[in-house]
This record gives C-alpha cells, structure tokens and sequence, in this order.
C-alpha cells in the first residue's frame, strides 16, 4: 500500500490557506454575512418572545415582571437595534428570493428577478401595516 | 438510498424566512417599542387579561407557536449553514445542537401554551 506522497514520506504539514477575513474582501460577501447574521437576531427575538410565553404560563406576577423588563431602556434600545436588524432581513430575503425559488413564468414569459423582488417588498410592507392594524383594533 | 431529511429543515427554514420577513419587523416595533413606550399604542395593550385571553384562543395560540418555532427553525438552519463560512468545520456534532436547541425552543413554546389552557 502507498503512502500518501505529501505527510506520511515528508511530515510536512499540508499548507492551509487561512479563512480568516475572506468575506471582508468583496462588498458582495459583506452583505451575505450580514445576511446571515440576521438569523442571530431572529433567534434572539424568538427567545424573547418564548420567555414572555412561558412568563404568561406561570400567571400575572411572571407576565408582569416580563413586561417590565421589555420597558427598561436597555431592552428597548436593544429591541430598536433588532428592529435594524430585522428590516434588513426582510428585505434581503426578498431580494435573493428570485435565486431561491423556482423559476416563474406569466404569459409565456420568464418574470424578472426584480419585479419578483418588489413583489416581496410590497408584501411585506402590507403585511406589516395589516399586522400594526390588528395591534390597533386589539386595544379596546 | 438513505431518505435525506433536508428537505423538512429546508421546508422550516424557508416557512420561518418568510414569516420573519413579512412579520418580523412590525412585531418587534409593536412588542419591544411601540408598547413599552406606548408610541401609537397604549401601554396596556399587552396587559395581563388581554394577552392571556389572546393566547387561550386557539388562533392566538396557533399564531404565538407558528413564530417562535418558525423564528427558530429558520435561525438554527441559517447559523448552521453558516458556521463553514467563519471557519467552524461542522459535523453531527454541530447538526445536534442547532437543530437540537430549535427542537428544544419548540417543544418549551408547546408545553408554556398548552399550560395556558384553553
């Protein structure tokens, strides 16, 4: 049986070009990781949502310390933060959403990557104001 | 062939990308800003009663578990599939505990709206 000719003959270590800093080099990569870090921001809100879920489960006392945290200014500074964060994940969801679902076609014809984007876009926006309504029409 | 189950983590991270796309947004501007503050709504919008009759309706409830699990499911499917980009060579190891820790958030979300009651 051979050996391999690199480490087993030589012991020299293979080189290995280093990873650090390779997205920082392309602004197209710079927007891909921050694409990807906003699922850090998705997840932290679900966990705050998930403790005032299991605030609630355990009754008034729990739900209002919940709620008083969610009112100190170190939570709202941070919730402005997420909101940053989330609006920036909504819209580059939209944006790559051409690339990741099937390819579309109305009359015949292939739609084009940015109407399928203003699309998103606009859906978004409508569903937000929807959701800001129903928020509304609860505090009666 | 070994069925592939990556078309249900696909499935969550795409249901959850597109939930927190549309709704994302406006829910931390209503539950982190807009209430505590009362900006555009009154403070006690999220009071007591009115969130636990909100979460007792099956709808509520349905709505409250279909964002945290989604939230979560989407997230665990991202991170994991990023952690190659910052270096981090990934295994079951890694797989476990992404997955692991949505499958975790999920099932405390259940059990904290199945404890609210009905």
């Amino acid at each position: 049986m051979s050996l391999p000719r690199n480490e087993a003959v030589s012991g020299r270590r293979p080189y290995m070009r280093s990873m650090n800093g390779w997205w920082r080099r392309d602004p197209y990569f710079v927007r891909y990781m921050i694409r990807e870090a906003t699922a850090l921001i998705v997840a932290a809100y679900a966990l705050v949502l998930l403790a005032g879920t299991l605030c609630l489960s355990q009754g008034e006392v729990a739900w209002n310390g919940w709620l008083a945290a969610m009112r100190s200014p170190l939570s709202v500074a941070l919730h402005v933060l997420m909101l940053v964060a989330m609006i920036y994940h909504s819209y580059s969801w939209f944006e790559i959403m051409p690339k990741t679902m099937p390819v579309m076609f109305v009359g015949g014809k292939r739609v084009a990557a940015a109407t399928i984007t203003m699309v998103g876009l606009a859906a978004a926006v409508a569903a937000a104001l929807a959701l800001f309504v129903v928020a509304w029409l609860l505090r009666a | 062939m070994k069925a592939s189950n990556a078309p249900i983590f696909w499935g969550l991270f795409g249901a959850g990308g597109m939930l927190s796309a549309l709704l994302g947004p406006m829910l931390v501007f209503i539950t982190g800003i807009a209430v505590p503050l009362g900006l555009l709504l009154p403070r006690d919008l999220m009071n007591y009663p009115r969130m636990l009759a909100f979460s007792e309706h099956w709808a509520g409830k349905s709505f409250v578990f279909a964002v945290i699990a989604l939230f979560t499911w989407h997230a665990a499917h991202r991170i994991f599939h990023s952690l190659h980009d910052v270096g981090i060579h990934t295994g079951a190891l890694a797989k476990l505990l992404c997955y692991g820790s949505a499958l975790v958030v999920t099932l405390l979300a259940l059990w904290s709206l199945l404890a609210i009651g009905f």
